[in-house]
């Protein structure tokens, strides 16, 4: 379960820059939720991702996971548990990687330790495999430099290697955003589809109300740095498209 | 030019080679230009000369590499936790060493080793000893590179905000790569050193571009940017650049004038690709 506790985040505080990104905000995140994500630029949402994973800093309140705080924890501890897509699919894979060595990358280490070979003749197996789920010909590809590839190619195997140790909790900011509409629509069947085997609980941010109605159980609507609705899963599933645009300033 | 000539370039040119591998990864692999290298070069000349004149030369390549690993860690150390930009990091470092290898030196601006025993007066074929060097410095490198450690530094240099976002931690990644980096460069001063039985203060100047030259010489010629091509061209081109830089020489052109020739090398093959992007949108206007 993931916690928050009254998170304020400012920007450049006490200068003429400053921005407070999150107010107070504070939500509970049972496991196995699937929350997706809505609110206008600037709502905060991204930021709220950035606490969860570490990367920015809290001004004030808490983080708690699974009871234990760790509003002070550095980004790449919390890593071991928290998987991270985003918008821009260069962000999510090493470009000068081969496809194999960018599964790997999140494979292999934890496996068999630092000087072990990073690819082992059996994961060539185990990821074509695990590429043919995707059903984009990449498991004829593992030796490509992945910045050979498409962009939703890239974001397919990025999404690959969020799961291949299943984390506790899997963010996804705008992560189909790039794409084009056939490869969007692919990318989230998968997403839904590894969120649902590996038990993992998602957020997913989206500027795309249907999909944000269609996927998950839960749904947050957020403005100005704070938490405006939160709907469970029975008030989701009554919620209309053009309920959302009320939400939303105009 | 004699065969005498052309031994004795592709000799110092096994010996750049390990300077260019050591530039590879720092600018290669970690995508960070590190001027640490002029001054770990000298470092590992430095301290190889004087283990040497006590007579260690085996152990005096040892201690330059780790002495330049050093130098490595105190820039990485601006860089990462001093959140310093790596070009002033580097310089800093570069500065500072100027001052510790005089220190090294005994406060002389050059130590000569004309009357002691080196790696190159105890074993005989001098060219067999540098390609072995040169060789098992890039085989080792190359192993190293598809360990896990080292995914996660290619990865670094490739792409910080995943590596971020990933449970590696960047900053130690940094660390590493950076004394590796210079490492291998002291260990290439310290090899100049016993070839020429000669250190000088002055011999680091200008060889981070030299590295840099030789990285590009032979991607240039070999065109693949994998690793294993990569570590590839920095060999082949340090050599084939030891060989060109002769052959000017033969031409006249005096040695001191080679430090500018290095200087224009990279500078236009850097450029290279924008003054071709530029060249494709003038032929569309
Ligand atoms: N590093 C930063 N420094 C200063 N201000 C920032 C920083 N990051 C975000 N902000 C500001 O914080 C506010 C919230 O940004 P955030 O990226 O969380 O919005 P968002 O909801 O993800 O928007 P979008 O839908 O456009 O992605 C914005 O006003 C933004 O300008
Ligand atoms: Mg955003």
């Amino acid at each position: 379960m993931l916690e928050l506790n009254d998170v304020s985040v400012i920007f450049n505080q006490g200068t003429q820059l400053e921005k407070v990104a999150l107010h107070d905000m504070s939500c509970k995140i049972q496991d196995g939720d699937f929350i997706t994500l809505l609110g206008s630029n600037g709502a905060g949402k991204s930021t709220l991702f950035n606490v969860i994973s570490g990367s920015v800093e809290v001004s004030r309140g808490s983080v708690f996971m699974d009871g234990i705080d760790i509003t002070d924890e550095k980004e790449h501890v919390r890593a071991k548990n928290i998987g991270r897509l985003f918008q821009n699919p260069e962000h999510g894979t090493a470009k000068n990687l081969t496809v194999e060595e960018n599964l790997a990358l999140a494979y292999s280490a934890k496996k068999r330790g630092l000087f072990s070979l990073a690819v082992h003749k059996e994961d060539r197996e185990y990821f074509k495999e695990k590429l043919k789920v995707l059903d984009m010909g990449l498991e004829d590809r593992l030796k490509t430099p992945i910045g050979l590839l498409s962009g939703g190619q890239r974001q397919a195997v990025a999404l690959m290697m969020a799961v291949l140790n299943p984390p506790k909790i899997l963010l996804l900011d705008e992560h189909t955003a790039a794409l084009d509409p056939k490869s969007a629509k692919k990318i989230l069947k998968i997403t839904n589809e590894l969120i649902e085997k590996e038990h993992i609980t998602a957020l997913m941010i989206t500027h795309n109300i249907n999909d944000a109605l269609v996927n998950g159980n839960r749904l947050f609507i957020m403005n100005d740095g704070t938490l405006i609705q939160d709907f469970d899963a029975e008030r989701k599933k009554q919620l209309k498209p053009a309920d959302i645009l009320n939400y939303y300033e105009v | 030019m004699s065969l005498t000539i052309i031994l004795k370039a592709i000799e110092l040119g096994l010996i750049f080679s390990i300077l260019s591998l050591g530039v590879y990864i720092s600018f290669r692999v970690l995508n960070v230009p590190d001027l640490t290298v002029d001054g770990s070069f000298a470092t590992g000349c430095a301290v190889c000369a004087v283990m040497t004149i006590a007579g260690h030369p085996y152990l005096g390549l040892l201690l330059a590499f780790a002495a330049g690993s050093f130098c490595g860690m105190v820039t990485a150390f601006l860089q990462t936790k001093m959140h310093m930009q790596p070009l002033l990091a580097g310089i800093l470092t570069m500065v500072g060493l100027y001052s510790i290898n005089l220190r090294i030196m005994s406060g002389a601006p050059n130590i000569s080793l004309f009357s002691t025993n080196t790696l190159f007066t105890l074993i005989d074929s001098e060219l067999l000893i540098l390609l072995i060097f040169s060789l098992v410095t890039g085989c080792i490198l190359f192993g190293f590179f598809k360990t896990n450690l080292g995914l996660m530094l290619r990865a670094t240099g490739d792409n910080e905000i995943m590596v971020r976002s990933s449970s590696i931690n960047v900053d130690r990644m940094k660390f590493i790569g950076m004394a590796l980096s210079n490492g291998i460069v002291a260990l290439s001063g310290a090899l100049l050193a016993q070839y020429q039985n000669f250190a000088d203060i002055t011999s680091g100047t200008g060889m981070m571009v030299l590295g840099l030259a030789g990285i590009i010489i032979g991607e240039a010629i070999l065109r693949k940017r994998t690793i294993g091509f990569g570590i590839a061209s920095a060999i082949i081109g340090a050599c084939i650049y030891r060989l060109l830089y002769q052959i000017a020489l033969q031409f006249g052109i005096p040695a001191t004038d080679m430090n500018l020739m290095s200087a224009i090398l990279v500078a236009i093959t850097i450029s290279l690709p924008y003054l071709k992007r530029k060249g494709v949108k003038h032929v569309r206007a």
